[in-house]
């Protein structure tokens, strides 16, 4: 029994982003349907986490379009992107080192608490219950992520494999449609990819979340993903399944080389 | 006690509805089930496991870690007068055929995905096992494979039963006999096939009873479950004596959460093998090599005092005045708090087993005042034969036998038990069980062994294992291979010892040095070494090992039936033994006999009088790889001491 994959739900037509006379990405092209897990891959500078900054609303790109749902958000900035459902993890973890797991992934639920921050603050009112209704949902994510014996241990202390857990638990706890994961097997041994990959895959199936990933492994990638882009120098020279892109001749060269 | 374990739950029930029974540990918080909601849970399971066609006297098979839902279904096929049968968890799936067909299983109740996977795994050579229910669904939303269903639709299903026949279950309860079998348990044997261990109602609850009333067991106890239940041990502790006292039996989060767990429930009774104790020492011993100089001298000024004043403030005995302050102020700025961090603040009781215990390690944890045992016991004796009364623990001992045990020593040196919580045989085997369970009621432990002079016990070795010496200065003397070994590997520089002495005129040990103590050692004392090999021939390492044999002689000496055990000659061997190799079983035994073939030259180095031997050996790599390591290893002499005769 496969799972459904549904209609699309992330269109991006035609960016280009350009910093000055460097030119990140040209006319890039693709769209992401719901519940698939859709990879970008690419050699190093092909302008992969550019253009997962241009989806989370960080970078605006020059010309093109990025659409959600139907709906272009062409001008918005990073949270009113989280608003729609988009959630992110980061290639080199952006955690706050020195809090707890439990608070870190709290974090991620920031944008669903409603009590102001008087009433945080100082614990009275809705703001309690509140917050215990949000602890249940992030002690749902430690359970799902198997960290319970890190629970209340400082982020820093935590060995790198365990910090990008607590990474993906914290883009979880917003309750994400899409989830964009920058490079999450990045430096990780065998056994932590593996266990990456098992927790990507129960993410994309338990809660049926659509999966957008940048990545280098391509053993991984090829593993993992229903359909991939590849970028190269800042344009798209290859989308498909797997098996289609790994046959690509455009794809193979910019990954191998060609003799001239 | 005339009843039977689902009779002992609902008595709790009835008596003491709303106490708890059971608490886990789920999204954070200890999440309570009472004895009257335990025992509404255990009804739904039975009355589901009846519709599913479980019959009166069939096998199931439970695997999983220690999980309420678990207990439930043990509980619940009692009540049906079905006979529960515990697998551990971490067992391959290989492992599982035998028992699985052995007891001709058709339902089993596992934990989780990995463990339906493994079930699903072997049905094809178990093609009878028709019904598996899982307690966690995680990851198996997908699972479509005939006859495995969530264990929450089997307790919807038969809380409807239960309504429409609100008589049944209480009936099925009343049939079952105290003389009725209550469970099996696999004991994994060296050789052959793992041996069903059959036990009757009677004989667990007998030996329950007897353990908890020599400790004194209320229904206040708090026990944290974290050994697997198919485990004897932990069938004892959290299971027949829970029913017996009606103590609460708290369930960790997850296996990496014991640590934290164990702190947060602060158990009164408390059980471990000597590792887990093992390894608590070497956290605290770590974590204050980093601590500050201030914490630091202020932890190595007390434990002295500690070791000093510690166990007999313990034993009950007299302690001056100015000891026992200094032992006060110890114990508030220290031992208080040490135990507080291990978890171990409110601990009346605990229990170390199945191994011996080193002497440090024993005391290190009775001078910080936490009242930790030995026992002597089984799986074929329902654990409790000797117990430590509280004022007598040693480390070399196993306590004296509690109510209702027999103990004899029979000529060949071995412990004969008899008492009411011997197995009722071994299941479908009556060769097996005839040859430990003999017709006047003697079970043979295969223990060797004897009553010391102050009624403790004392285990030797494996009776087929103690050998004599053979001419020389000791002719006819007692050799236990495994009790030199032992106190040879307590000490910390030691990893792994081999004694050889049967039919010899003196013992000789192989040792292996552990890698990380000695090299540590080696680096605080500026000496250089290339790796395990150099390390272990250097003179210096060879003089650490020598002053420890000597010491064990010494202490050998001190003891008039195995004076003649002390060790004459020794060599440090220049590679780990290792399991992949053969030399090791894979729970980490000693192949005496493989090992003495292997390394014959060694062996004739060692009684031939040579000072040195060289030796090529070929190692197996864990990529399957094999090569060659060779050395040169220098041979040893030790002194012994004559030995020191008891005043007649």
């Amino acid at each position: 029994m496969s799972k459904v994959i549904g209609e699309v739900i992330l269109g991006v037509q035609n960016i280009s982003l350009r910093f000055g006379g460097v030119k990140a990405l040209t006319d890039i092209s693709f769209d992401v349907r719901e519940h698939e897990v859709r990879a970008i891959i690419g050699p190093n500078g092909a302008g992969k986490s550019s253009m997962l900054n241009c989806i989370n609303g960080v970078y605006t790109p020059q010309e093109g379009s990025i659409t959600f749902r139907g709906q272009s958000f062409d001008h918005m900035n990073s949270r009113q992107v989280a608003e729609m459902g988009i959630a992110r993890t980061f290639q080199n973890l952006a955690l706050f080192k020195g809090m707890s797991v439990i608070d870190n992934i709290m974090t991620g639920r920031n944008l669903k608490i409603r009590s102001n921050i008087f009433l945080q603050a100082l614990r009275i009112g809705p703001a309690q219950r509140e917050e215990e209704e949000h602890r249940l949902k992030v002690e749902h994510i430690i359970d799902f992520l198997e960290i319970q014996a890190y629970r209340k241990t400082p982020v820093g202390q935590l060995p790198y494999g365990l910090q990008k857990r607590v990474d993906l638990g914290r883009a979880l706890a917003m309750e994400p449609q899409v989830l964009l994961l920058d490079e999450p097997m990045a430096g990780m041994n065998m056994e932590e990819k593996q266990d990456m990959c098992r927790f990507i895959l129960d993410v994309n199936d338990e809660f049926g979340t659509t999966i957008v990933l940048i990545e280098h492994d391509m053993g991984v990638v090829m593993d993992i993903s229903d359909r991939v882009v590849v970028l190269d120098y800042g344009k798209k020279i290859g989308d498909g399944t797997p098996e289609e892109v790994r046959n690509n001749k455009e794809v193979i060269s910019a990954y191998l080389g060609t003799s001239h | 006690m005339q009843t039977t374990f689902p009779r002992l739950m609902r008595m709790h029930a009835q008596q003491r509805p709303s106490a708890p029974a059971l608490r886990e540990k789920e999204y954070g918080i200890w999440q309570t089930t009472s004895w009257s909601s335990l025992a509404q849970l255990v009804q739904s399971v039975a009355c589901g496991l009846h519709q599913a066609g479980l019959q009166r006297g069939e096998h199931i098979i439970i695997v999983g870690a220690n999980r309420p839902r678990l207990y439930a279904t043990m509980l619940a096929a009692q009540s049906l007068g079905a006979i529960p049968v515990p697998l551990y968890q971490d067992a391959a799936a290989a492992e599982c055929v035998f028992p699985i067909n052995n007891a001709e299983v058709r339902f089993c109740v596992v934990e989780d995905q990995e463990q339906v996977d493994k079930m699903l795994e072997v049905r094809e050579q178990c093609p009878q096992l028709s019904h598996i229910y899982f307690d966690d669904p995680r990851g198996l939303r997908k699972y479509t494979e005939d006859g495995l269903g969530a264990i929450e639709a089997l307790i919807a299903a038969g809380s409807e039963f239960a309504q429409q026949h609100p008589q049944f279950y209480a009936d099925e309860v009343e049939k079952a006999q105290n003389t009725d079998v209550a469970a099996m348990f696999f004991t994994s044997g060296t050789t052959g096939n793992p041996k069903g261990v059959v036990h009757t109602h009677g004989s667990l609850i007998d030996r329950a009873d007897a353990g908890a009333e020599f400790d004194k067991l209320t229904h206040s106890e708090d026990v944290l479950a974290y050994m697997p239940p198919a485990w004897i041990g932990q069938n004892i502790f959290s299971y027949a004596q829970w029913l017996v006292c009606g103590y609460v039996v708290n369930c960790p989060e997850s296996a990496a959460t014991v640590t934290i767990d164990l702190k947060e429930i602060g158990p009164t009774y408390y059980f471990a093998p000597p590792r887990v104790f093992e390894s608590m020492l070497t956290s605290v011993m770590i974590r204050m090599e980093d601590a500050g100089s201030l914490k630091r001298g202020m932890f190595h000024y007390f434990m002295g005092v500690a070791q000093k004043v510690g166990p007999p403030l313990m034993d009950g005995q007299s302690v001056g005045f100015a000891e026992r302050l200094k032992y006060a102020v110890g114990n508030w700025l220290v031992y208080g708090p040490l135990r507080n961090n291990l978890g171990f603040s409110r601990v009346r009781v605990a229990y170390t087993a199945g191994e011996a215990i080193g002497p440090d390690l024993f005391t290190f944890f009775r001078s910080i005042g936490v009242n930790i045992k030995q026992l002597y016991g089984s799986t074929e004796t329902a654990v409790f034969v000797c117990l430590q009364p509280d004022n007598e623990a040693r480390a070399d001992t196993v306590g004296v036998p509690c109510k209702g045990v027999e103990i004899k020593v029979a000529d060949n040196g071995e412990i004969l038990v008899k008492s009411r919580g011997l197995l009722k045989g071994y299941y479908k085997n009556p060769e097996a069980t005839a040859q430990v369970l003999t017709a006047d009621g003697w079970y043979h432990t295969s223990d060797a062994g004897f009553i010391d002079s102050h009624g403790h016990l004392k285990i030797i070795d494996r009776v087929k294992d103690v050998g004599r010496i053979v001419g020389g200065a000791n002719d006819g003397a007692m050799f236990a291979p495994k009790y030199v070994e032992n106190k040879l590997k307590f000490f910390p520089h030691i990893k792994e010892v081999v004694a050889y002495g049967d039919q010899r005129e003196k013992v000789c040990v192989m040792i292996n040095i552990d890698f990380d103590a000695v090299g540590n050692w080696a680096e605080r004392r500026n000496l250089p070494y290339a790796g395990y090999t150099d390390l272990a021939q250097k003179t210096e390492v060879y003089q650490l090992i020598q002053e420890c044999v000597e010491k064990v002689n010494a202490d050998l000496a001190q003891d008039t039936l195995l004076a003649g055990s002390q060790v004459s000659r020794f060599l440090v061997l220049h590679k780990e033994l290792d399991a992949d190799d053969g030399e090791l079983t894979r729970t980490n035994k000693v192949r005496r006999s493989f090992i003495a073939e292997k390394y014959k030259p060694l062996v004739d180095g060692l009684y031939g009088g040579m000072t040195s031997q060289f030796i090529e050996t070929v190692v197996k790599f864990e990529d399957g790889r094999s090569g060659s390591v060779s050395a040169t290893l220098l041979i040893s002499e030790a002194k012994t001491f004559t030995p020191v005769k008891a005043a007649a």
